[in-house]
């Protein structure tokens, strides 16, 4: 039971983080409950069609379909994370101040939900489906242990959602002016930090062999697969032997996401007037 | 100049450097070492598998079991889902001299073997 514990609360544990902080992202829009209800649901059930297609979905691409699939799901979240904190340098304001149930705001809001919801059913696909073969395997064998296992994986879950919890709530105790500019330096880490992560895969596909050499090795400080390495690996894209490759598409993207909130976000004042 | 154009350029410039390098990275890729893996029962077959330092490496992984299982080494940075009764290829990057284990993750007590790198 342990085994199968330890199994399904690692596989969910990164979705948990990405939840936690989107909960906290959204915590002041309106429906925001149905969309990242949604967007696990659907990742749920995205989960589930990939492990039944596993076999399938490796075979693509010369073997490469899982790496592959991968980094375009990534590439996907990287992207939505990135039009999320655009479209919030613009309206940000309106929304956490008095506008906050204007109907344009709202009808917005929805737009920036639906890329949020999208981020959490790819974080919740791309662990889910492990977890879903995983327990399929187990319960297909007709072991006595079945049970015992399917205990193991649902009390792991549990302790994924805890962990969904333990972020909302950790978040949202920061004031909420700084709230905001946290999130945004938390959102844009993470859309780096995957950003990174699909670098990795496609490498790993040797799609990219460009700027593959490890630049440096700090698993003797601290191993990404330990529980602390793992939690920072989510949240700001931290590796114990990044190639300069990875380095320089999470700097990359870090720079394209500060260029163009400066672009398109509007300077406060300008906005108020232009609203006044 | 502002402080978004010197980071729009810093931007543009790493994009057209990357173009660069990966058009001429393409061309110099190495010739791996291929090495053949089973797995039915828990158990690796060779559980030990061995390949020279300083070469891109790939491992054809053949799951005999009519379970998925994944692949998993946390010193080769790997981690691949393979189905019930199929084959994967997993490409692993040139290693430095060293023993790196590897296992099954939905079993990892029992299934485990090591590649070593010479």
């Amino acid at each position: 039971m342990i085994a199968a514990l330890i199994i399904v609360f690692r596989e969910v544990f990164e979705a948990g983080l990405i939840i936690g902080i989107v909960l906290a992202v959204t915590r002041t829009v309106r429906h925001r409950n149905q969309w990242i209800g949604g967007g696990v649901l659907v990742g749920v059930l995205a989960a589930c069609l990939v492990a039944v297609f596993a076999g399938a979905l490796s075979d693509l691409f010369a073997g490469m379909g899982q790496e592959l699939f991968n980094a375009a799901i990534l590439t996907i979240a990287v992207v939505m994370l990135t039009w999320h904190n655009v479209w919030m340098a613009r309206h940000g304001s309106e929304m956490a101040g008095e506008l906050r149930a204007a109907g344009q705001a709202v009808v917005e809001g929805s737009k920036s939900l639906l890329a949020l919801a999208v981020v959490v059913g790819v974080a919740v696909l791309r662990e889910g489906s492990e977890v879903v073969l995983f327990l399929y395997g187990v319960v297909a064998a007709r072991s006595d242990t079945g049970w015992d296992v399917a205990l193991g994986g649902l009390v792991g879950l549990a302790l994924g959602a805890l962990v969904t919890l333990l972020t909302y709530f950790g978040l949202v105790r920061i004031p909420t002016r700084a709230l905001f500019t946290t999130t945004t330096i938390l959102i844009a880490l993470l859309a780096a930090g995957m950003a990174a992560q699909a670098a990795a895969f496609l490498e790993k596909a040797n799609w990219l062999t460009a700027l593959d050499n490890v630049v440096w090795d700090s698993g003797w400080l601290l191993s990404d697969s330990s529980i602390l390495g793992k939690a920072l690996h989510t949240l700001i894209g931290y590796t114990d032997q990044p190639t300069a490759m990875q380095l320089v598409v999470y700097v990359t993207i870090l720079a394209v996401t500060l260029v163009l909130m400066r672009l398109y976000g509007a300077p406060v004042k300008q906005a108020a007037a232009a609203r006044g | 100049m502002s402080l978004s154009r010197m980071l729009s350029k810093a931007a543009l410039l790493a994009a057209a450097a990357l173009l660069a390098v990966s058009a001429t990275g393409a061309a110099n890729a190495q010739s791996a070492t291929e090495i053949q893996l089973s797995y039915k029962d828990k158990k690796f077959d060779p559980a030990e598998i061995s390949a020279p330092a300083n070469t891109p490496i790939v491992i054809k992984l053949k799951n005999l079991d009519a379970k998925a299982m994944e692949f998993e080494s946390k010193t080769l940075k790997v981690e691949k889902v393979v189905a019930a009764s199929s084959d994967a290829t997993i490409n692993v990057r040139a290693q430095k001299p060293g023993r790196y284990e590897f296992f099954d993750e939905y079993n990892e007590k029992v299934a485990r073997g090591a590649l070593v790198i010479k």
